[in-house]
């Protein structure tokens, strides 16, 4: 089984993150990590891998700080790693990061691939669809549970509101992971080691450009939300603080 | 004149409910640009009963109705339904395809809009017009920001709206039933690909938390599962039920069915006491219509605290023990 795995680097989760002056982005300097459902995508590819052999090859499309993500995955047993690197990539839309990806691997030949679920910045929860219909591939999205069958995989689909459904499918195929569906490993020390010594394909903007179109979709202002309640804040000592807030519950919330 | 199409959701033979907010964005988007509203429901008339439901929909104020009808759109597959819709919108050209923001919308309509050369905005909570050009609002890291997103290319552009953005109460009937179209489509052999099975529940569900007048949720804060002891102790106190968001089921630390948020239960309690749940988007469309929602967080910048009613920046774990013991004076020694 030959497995691609989609990563994106995002800001880490309690980071705290300012606008850019311009209203249009985040500023750079903060933390990053992988991308949540990313890492379950990984880890699940390893485990398939485990149990029918094969290769799991990382991809991600970022500038450079993003090969981090891939050398953690490399650590935790991923065989080998693609940087589409540059930093324009961050900034396409979903279809036309889709298109870079197909156009990076257009050389091999993969049984699945994997992406998360959807990202923890943009959250656009496209991408993985999009590359499937781009290869002409058949899709399942949020997955909690991947077996094989003598015809290709059958696959576990989270619905919403505590529903699932069983699906068959032929592959190759396109998968989008909902977080959860594994246990997630550490990297281990000699799997640090010997990640060092895996191969990273570089992929520029040059060689994928012809592949790309104009973005269909742009970001005109980004902005803190307005809101829309009146937050009331209790401060002071926690003693102090769970007096009032009993208050409130009890002449205000009334549930006391 | 350009053509607003609202797709509306069925499951089972039944209108989803979350698309008549679909349809009050529709509305008013077309009061403001004059545009017409049409809605489309897709399915097989014998197995999903397209017909009734599309009937449904033309008593709302809508130009047109169309039930897009196929034996092989019976049961949901993202290819025949990306298919169907692909024929469908080359015959009928949309300026715009409306869509609620559901798991099912999400696995098919990024696969139609590609194949139509277009985009999708998607999981928007809202739009607006500035200096003419139209502008929908989405969600980014987390909710943490809002961006004003603009479309550019030919057309039609998809925009999926999360759940809960538009009021579905606020939906205008129509002066008289609009005209209802059954629109055959078909899906050839090979079309679709995947073979979906009977949907089920895992199991049945344990708890029931839309009924709960008072939920205590716990997040990622809560660090540890012995520390959801702490939390059930503060339940207990004010007589409440214990919910959680995805990470902690995730983890195991407390049961799936306790699970509030899309993937989880929506609930709307009297009382709902976020401890340690910063408030990712997933999480707060099942929780939003909470009465009064308190928000405790160390994270000053957490989104929960965009629609708490009261919030405390600080550690959980200093303020937990104080106010369960606060909450157990109040209620007096009977409890």
């Amino acid at each position: 089984m030959k497995i691609l795995v989609c990563l994106k680097q995002v800001p880490q989760k309690d980071a705290p993150l300012k606008l850019n002056a311009a209203g249009t982005w985040v500023r750079e300097d903060v933390s990053y990590e992988v991308n949540e459902p990313d890492a379950f995508a990984l880890e699940e590819a390893l485990r398939q891998k485990e149990k029918h052999g094969g290769e799991v090859v990382v991809i991600t499309a970022g500038p450079a700080r993003a090969a981090q993500v891939l050398r953690e995955a490399l650590a935790k047993g991923a065989d080998r790693a693609i940087h589409l690197e540059d930093d324009a990539f961050a900034g396409l839309d979903p279809y036309n990061t889709a298109r870079a990806i197909a156009s990076a691997i257009q050389d091999d030949k993969f049984d699945l691939i994997f992406t998360g679920l959807q990202s923890d910045d943009y959250g656009y929860a496209q991408t993985g669809v999009i590359l499937a219909e781009i290869l002409g591939w058949p899709h399942a999205t949020i997955i909690m549970q991947i077996d094989t069958t003598p015809s290709g995989i059958r696959v576990k689909r989270e619905l919403e509101a505590g529903f699932f459904q069983f699906v068959d499918m032929p592959l190759p195929a396109v998968l989008t992971i909902q977080s959860g569906i594994n246990k997630l490993r550490y990297a281990t020390l000699i799997g640090i080691k010997q990640a060092k010594l895996k191969p990273m394909r570089k992929v520029t903007m040059a060689e994928v450009q012809s592949a790309l179109g104009a973005n269909l979709q742009k970001i005109e202002k980004l902005y803190v939300p307005e809101k829309s309640k009146n937050t009331v804040f209790l401060e002071g000592p926690p003693a102090e603080v769970a007096k009032q807030l009993v208050a409130k519950l009890k002449n205000e919330v009334r549930v006391i | 004149m350009s053509t607003i199409l609202v797709i509306v959701e069925q499951r089972a033979g039944k209108l989803n409910r979350v698309s008549w907010e679909t349809i009050a964005a529709g509305q008013a988007i077309a009061a403001q640009n004059g545009w017409t509203i049409e809605a489309a429901v897709v399915g097989s008339n014998s197995g999903s009963g397209v017909a009734a439901i599309a009937n449904e929909v033309a008593a709302k104020k809508v130009a047109k109705v169309y039930a897009i009808d196929s034996a092989r759109l019976d049961p949901y597959t993202p290819d025949a339904f990306s298919f169907a819709l692909r024929e469908f919108l080359q015959k009928h050209p949309a300026k715009l395809v409306l869509l609620p923001h559901t798991y099912q919308v999400r696995d098919f309509v990024p696969k139609l809009a590609t194949a139509l050369q277009t985009t999708v905005i998607s999981d928007a909570i809202g739009y607006k017009y500035e200096d003419g050009k139209l502008l929908f609002t989405r969600q980014m890291f987390q909710g943490k920001f809002v961006a004003d997103v603009s479309f550019a290319g030919a057309g039609p552009c998809f925009v999926t709206f999360q759940n809960g953005s538009f009021r579905a109460d606020k939906v205008e009937a129509g002066a008289a039933p609009a005209p209802v179209e059954t629109v055959n489509v078909v899906v050839p052999d090979g079309v679709v690909r995947t073979h979906p099975q009977q949907v089920f529940q895992e199991a049945k569900q344990a708890v029931d938390l839309t009924q709960a007048e008072i939920i205590v949720s716990v997040g990622r804060g809560i660090k540890e599962q012995k520390n959801i002891e702490l939390a059930q102790q503060l339940a207990d106190a004010l007589g409440g039920e214990l919910g959680a968001s995805r990470p902690v089921c995730d983890n195991g630390w407390l049961p799936m069915d306790r699970q509030i948020g899309s993937s989880g239960q929506t609930v709307a309690p009297k009382l709902y006491l976020a401890l340690g749940i910063s408030g990712a988007i997933q999480h707060i469309v099942g929780m939003k219509a909470s009465r009064s929602i308190v928000a405790i967080n160390k994270d000053s910048e957490a989104p929960i605290f965009e629609i708490a009613d009261y919030a405390v920046v600080g550690n959980l774990f200093d303020i937990l023990p104080p106010l369960i013991e606060e909450v157990k004076k109040a209620k007096g020694p009977n409890q």
